[in-house]
């Protein structure tokens, strides 16, 4: 680990001038994954603002119904807020699905958003990475690939955005509000992560000097009708194979409207909106799930070790939307 | 036999100490002034090391100095002087030695300076340029340069076959012939490797150091820096864990002593998770597993055919093979066993090293031949059940293996199985039971110990053994307790320092048969004498007292025949003007006793999993594991261990995996977070069944071994509990929810 400087931030403002001005400095909010990364030296900030004694640290309801979930709220207590638990169950089904207890207790909602891939390679500093190192190459590509992307992949990165939160933000269509030198700005969410393209080194559309204030939900929850269904290696304690965050709008047994994000399968949470569309006033049935499910994965590509993903995301697809409409088992 | 504390629940006596933190690892010395060492690995897997400049990092304030293959003094020549005890044959690896690279993640260079932060950082100022040769590391693409399995090591058994398998073969009504693979596995103690070398001001060296062989490490550390004994204390109080990762010495005691002999000052390197991915591991190995049978489902012919990975620089032996020419009845036994240089650290023995391997191989066979047969698995293992050990033809010492599939088989409700795969379901959940056989060796080893009893009725017991976890501490106490007769709070064990009685290596299940027969003999030493000094009293009551004639209890020496007389032993010493009695005692295997029996502890393992039909996420639901492993000295850390055993099992059939990517010659998930072992929600029910046995030939003490044995046969039955659950039959391990799905 390099050295490093250190302030604490009192106020948005000054946390933002302090990164703006100076290009090797970063916020640092739990640590849970930029410090893990500063010890093995692939990130080595030589300034961090701590922003965690920011006035970031509330959830509270919006004037259009929504909830406003403070950046600096832990992942812990966003999942266990009762507002959230009643408006917003799939959120916090999906928090509860990752990390461990320890974790979610210093991890932020700002840092989840932000936290960086677990790509082996990434992590190790004596293999070719381009998100590590551009223009090295990317060893995963020709490497162990069991844990990463089939849609949405470049040449450059096969990388998957691990988290668990954002893809019931994604399903809920959140914004992220941002603050920046220039001012205040928000982020649909589904603008906010990228696809590696040949820039994989840049994983949000966050600039470097903005900082994240707030996540907003929308009004709109899908509080009768979700599942998150997280596949993974272990029972507990291990990120996302494959995970489906499953919002629907039922009417009796007819769809109104269907939100369908994957996690660990590609950059960022993977929506397909126009397969969504395909079940809005259909009946909830396995068969039609299953159409939108091989919809949503017509462009998947596998890699030698990952190809099992494409199946396996059909399936979860499949299982998560029987789930959320409460189809009797194996209907 | 009444015992008082033999064979029941005691705590562990060092359980307190741990809860509270007080018991310390070896990282944890930190009370006396040291300097710390960092160490830098290689990048890559083989070649040479071309520039090593360390000048920016020696630029820095406070640090100290930058030990490599640039600036080693001369140490140690000869091969046998890098031989540590546990040694398999060959040219032991030398860290620092000259700019080769053998494998990935190599010691390559220790940073010393004032801070663990101030080192970790000043190795990335460390300049190293390589020239890279091409590597081998992949076992599967270099069958064709296996070398038969050559050289000896202890405890390990060449292969011999027997009989004529080929024409036995020939002649099988049903055979079957299957390969089984399963990758690497690294031990991934809690506690990282690390070493503390105090540099003392008489020039001696105490050294705590992270080792199941307080006397290994003294050994190994005198010989390559040409010290007298006298001069290197190695003390290991307390292991967070070690699975057989420290039966060897491993780089970071050597890097440590290094520095600390070069810079006369006190060093202490710990090895980063990472790190801990850099050294021994289960070899990665193919097995083919041939089997022939009569139609009513008598073995006829066996072969067992291994191929295992080793470094380039030395032979890493197990025994894999032999376990199929132990377990079942059958005179036509063929058994070959193989090894690949490939160009990695030397496998090191982990958890029933072998066993853990070759019993899958036979397990998963013998299941998939109880189908080709359509006989029920458990009763295809008794059609051939023997009470000689075929082969050696040797009765056994004991074996309760036949109780242990009745026991096992009633409480699981194997009589509940739907013999059709697939035919059970729950839901999404289909439903799979699966069995298998364990075995392990019961071995004693040559130990010592010492017993000092002191006027205030103190016991101190000691051996310089050591304690991974498994409770010896605690039962050297019980076994000290039981036999003087004193209360538990009165005896003291003490292990883990090169200075006490002689104790082998921790490791092969086999230190509570050795130390603790040698903690019983100590103190029934301690009993002759002190009923001679009682006997010698005036107007002695025991006067005319034999040994068989006197019970120790609650601190007192009592007549049997006459249990109001009774005298306190700390009044024998006092009356005696003593203020301690000191013994010590050697116990050595009874090796011409012992030469005519088959020493094996046993279990029957059975299991019950749920796949997930179209997600292929697997839960092993409840295991029942029958133990016939000799005399239970504490029920609950033989519980404890047989747990432990268990959930390793679960972990080999379903989750651990270090990934080689054979570009690098390279362990990609060399992390906690990627390396995969259960957490508790991946644990269910597991029951445990001891079947006790009367086995004085084992060990005088009657004990088998328990460390070990939990884990055979686990991940077989789980693996063919999952055929039975999917009909998908998955022979590479882990057992992922990609292969069912
Ligand atoms: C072993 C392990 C297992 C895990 N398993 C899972 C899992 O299964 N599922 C899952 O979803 N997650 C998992 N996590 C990841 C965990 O959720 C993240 O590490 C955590 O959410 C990051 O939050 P933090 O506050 O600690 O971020 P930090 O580590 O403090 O920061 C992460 C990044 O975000 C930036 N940042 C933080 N806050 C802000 C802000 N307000 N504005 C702008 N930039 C900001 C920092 O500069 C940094 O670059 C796991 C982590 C570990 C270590
Ligand atoms: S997949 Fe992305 S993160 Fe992984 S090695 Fe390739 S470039 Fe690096």
């Amino acid at each position: 680990m390099r050295p490093f400087t250190y302030n604490r931030a009192t106020d948005v403002a000054a946390a933002v001038e302090q990164v703006s001005l100076n290009k090797e400095a970063k916020f640092i909010a739990g640590g849970t994954n930029l410090l893990d990364l500063m010890k093995i030296d692939v990130m080595h900030p030589q300034h961090l603002v701590d922003i965690t004694r920011l006035a970031l640290n509330t959830i509270e309801d919006t004037a259009n119904g929504g909830l406003r979930l403070g950046a600096l709220v832990t992942n812990a207590d966003t999942a266990y807020n009762e507002k959230v638990e009643q408006r917003y169950p799939l959120l916090s089904h999906a928090i509860l699905a990752g990390a461990s207890a320890q974790l979610r207790n210093k991890a932020t909602d700002g840092g989840n958003l932000l936290q960086r891939t677990r790509c082996y390679y990434f992590y190790d500093k004596a293999t070719p990475c381009n998100k590590r190192e551009p223009g090295s190459g990317c060893s995963a590509k020709e490497g162990f690939n069991r844990i990463h992307a089939i849609l949405g992949t470049s040449e450059h990165c096969i990388a998957t955005h691990p988290s668990d939160m954002c893809v019931a933000l994604a399903a809920l269509e959140a914004t992220v509000q941002v603050s920046g030198p220039n001012g205040d700005r928000a982020i649909p969410f589904a603008d906010f992560h990228r696809l590696p393209g040949d820039t994989p080194h840049i994983d949000s559309n966050l600039k470097e000097d903005e900082i994240i204030t707030a996540i907003e939900l929308p009004a709109k929850g899908f509080e009768k009708n979700f599942t998150y269904l997280k596949l993974r290696d272990r029972q507990s304690y291990a990120f996302a194979l494959v995970s489906v965050a499953a919002a629907l709008d039922m009417d009796g047994n007819t769809i109104k409207e269907a939100r369908i994000a994957l996690g660990g399968v590609a950059h960022k949470p993977w929506r397909n909106t126009a397969a969504e569309e395909m079940l809005a006033n259909q009946p909830a049935t396995t068969e039609n799930f299953r159409k939108v499910a091989e919809t949503i994965l017509q462009e998947a590509k596998g890699f030698k070790y990952n190809a099992f993903k494409i199946e396996l995301a059909k399936r979860a697809i499949v299982r998560a939307l029987q789930q959320a409409a409460k189809l009797e088992e194996g209907a | 036999m009444q015992t008082k504390y033999i064979g029941k629940s005691v705590s562990r006596v060092d359980g307190p100490a741990k809860v509270k933190g007080e018991a310390k690892y070896i990282a944890e010395f930190n009370e006396r002034e040291h300097l710390h060492g960092y160490v830098i690995s290689s990048r890559i897997a083989k070649g040479k090391i071309t520039k090593l400049d360390a000048s920016k990092a020696l630029a820095l304030d406070g640090v100290v100095e930058v030990f490599s293959h640039q600036n080693l003094p001369r140490l140690a020549w000869l091969d046998l002087s890098y031989k540590d005890m546990d040694a398999p044959p060959g040219s032991p690896f030398r860290p620092l030695y000259n700019n080769k690279i053998k494998f990935s993640m190599q010691p390559i260079a220790l940073v010393v300076a004032k801070t663990f932060e101030l080192a970790r950082y000043a190795s990335l100022l460390v300049e190293v340029e390589y020239e890279v040769e091409p590597h081998i590391t992949n076992l599967e693409d270099n069958l064709d340069k296996a070398q038969e399995a050559s050289g000896m090591r202890f405890g390990y058994e060449p292969p011999s076959s027997r009989g004529n398998f080929e024409a036995a073969y020939a002649e099988a009504n049903v055979t079957l012939e299957e390969s089984y693979f399963h990758g690497a596995e690294h031990h991934n103690p809690m506690e990282m490797h690390a070493t503390t070398v105090f540099y003392e001001k008489d020039d001696t060296l105490t050294i705590y150091d992270k080792t199941q062989g307080v006397l290994n490490s003294q050994h190994y550390v005198a010989m390559i820096f040409g010290l007298s004994k006298d001069r290197v204390r190695v003390l290991s109080p307390f292991i967070g864990g070690a699975f057989g990762s420290a039966l060897r010495p491993q780089y970071q005691l050597f890097l440590a002593t290094l520095a600390a002999l070069e810079l006369k000052q006190s060093v202490k390197v710990v090895l980063t998770r990472q790190q801990m991915f850099s050294f021994s591991h289960r070899p990665i190995t193919l097995q083919t597993m041939t089997l022939g049978a009569s139609p009513d489902g008598k073995l006829q012919a066996i072969r067992h055919a291994a191929y295992s990975e080793t470094s380039q620089f030395e032979n890493y032996l197990e025994n894999i093979v032999n376990w199929s020419g132990k377990l079942y009845s059958c005179d036509d036994v063929e058994l070959e066993y193989k090894l690949v240089k490939l160009d990695t650290y030397s496998p090191l023995d982990m958890r029933a090293p072998g066993a853990a391997t070759g019993v899958v191989a036979l397990e998963c066979a013998m299941d998939e031949l109880s189908y080709k047969l359509n006989i029920d698995p458990l009763e295809l293992r008794l059609r051939n059940y023997t009470d000689i050990q075929p082969g050696s033809k040797k009765p056994f010492s004991s074996k309760e293996l036949r109780a242990c599939y009745q026991q096992g088989a009633e409480r699981f409700g194997w009589d509940k199985r739907n013999p059709q795969p697939r035919s059970m379901q729950e839901g999404h959940n289909l439903v799979g039971y699966g069995m298998a056989t364990g075995i392990w060796d019961a071995m004693q080893l040559p130990a010592r110990a010492k017993a000092v009893f002191t006027a205030d009725g103190k016991l101190t017991v000691s051996s310089a053994t050591a304690d991974i976890g498994t409770g010896t501490y605690t039962i050297m106490t019980q076994i000290a307790a039981e036999t003087l007769g004193l209360p538990l709070e009165q005896v003291t064990a003490q292990l883990g320092d090169s200075s006490m009685p002689l104790s082998l290596l921790e490791g092969g299940s086999a230190t509570a048969a050795s130390v603790g027969t040698a903690v019983m003999y100590v103190c029934q030493k301690l009993q002759k004498n002190l009923l001679k000094l009682a006997r010698n009293l005036k107007n002695s009551p025991f006067a005319k007292a034999k040994l068989a004639d006197v019970l120790f209890e609650d601190g007192n020496m009592i007549l049997k025949n006459d249990p109001e007389v009774s005298i306190a032993l700390t009044t024998i010493l006092q009356q005696n003007d003593l203020k301690v009695l000191e013994k010590k005692a050697t116990a050595m295997p009874n090796l011409l006793k012992q030469s005519r029996y088959a020493r094996n502890t046993h279990s029957a393992v059975f299991v019950e999993v749920h796949v997930d039909e179209d997600l292929g996420t697997i839960i092993v639901k409840r295991v029942v594991s029958a133990i016939a492993g000799g005399r239970i000295l504490n029920a609950k850390t033989a519980h404890s261990q047989i747990l432990g055993g268990v959930v390793w099992g679960i972990s080999m059939a379903l989750q651990e995996d270090t990934f080689m990517d054979h570009t690098f010659g390279r362990f990609m998930n060399h992390d906690l977070a990627e390396y995969h072992v259960p957490v508790n929600a991946d644990i269910r029910d597991i029951e445990v069944i001891f079947v006790e046995e009367q086995d004085k030939v084992a060990s005088p003490i009657g004990v088998k071994g328990l460390g070990e044995i939990g884990l055979v046969g686990v991940a077989a039955a789980i693996a063919n509990a999952i055929y039975h659950a999917t009909g998908k039959r998955v022979r590479d391990l882990p057992i992922t929810l990609d292969k069912v799905m």
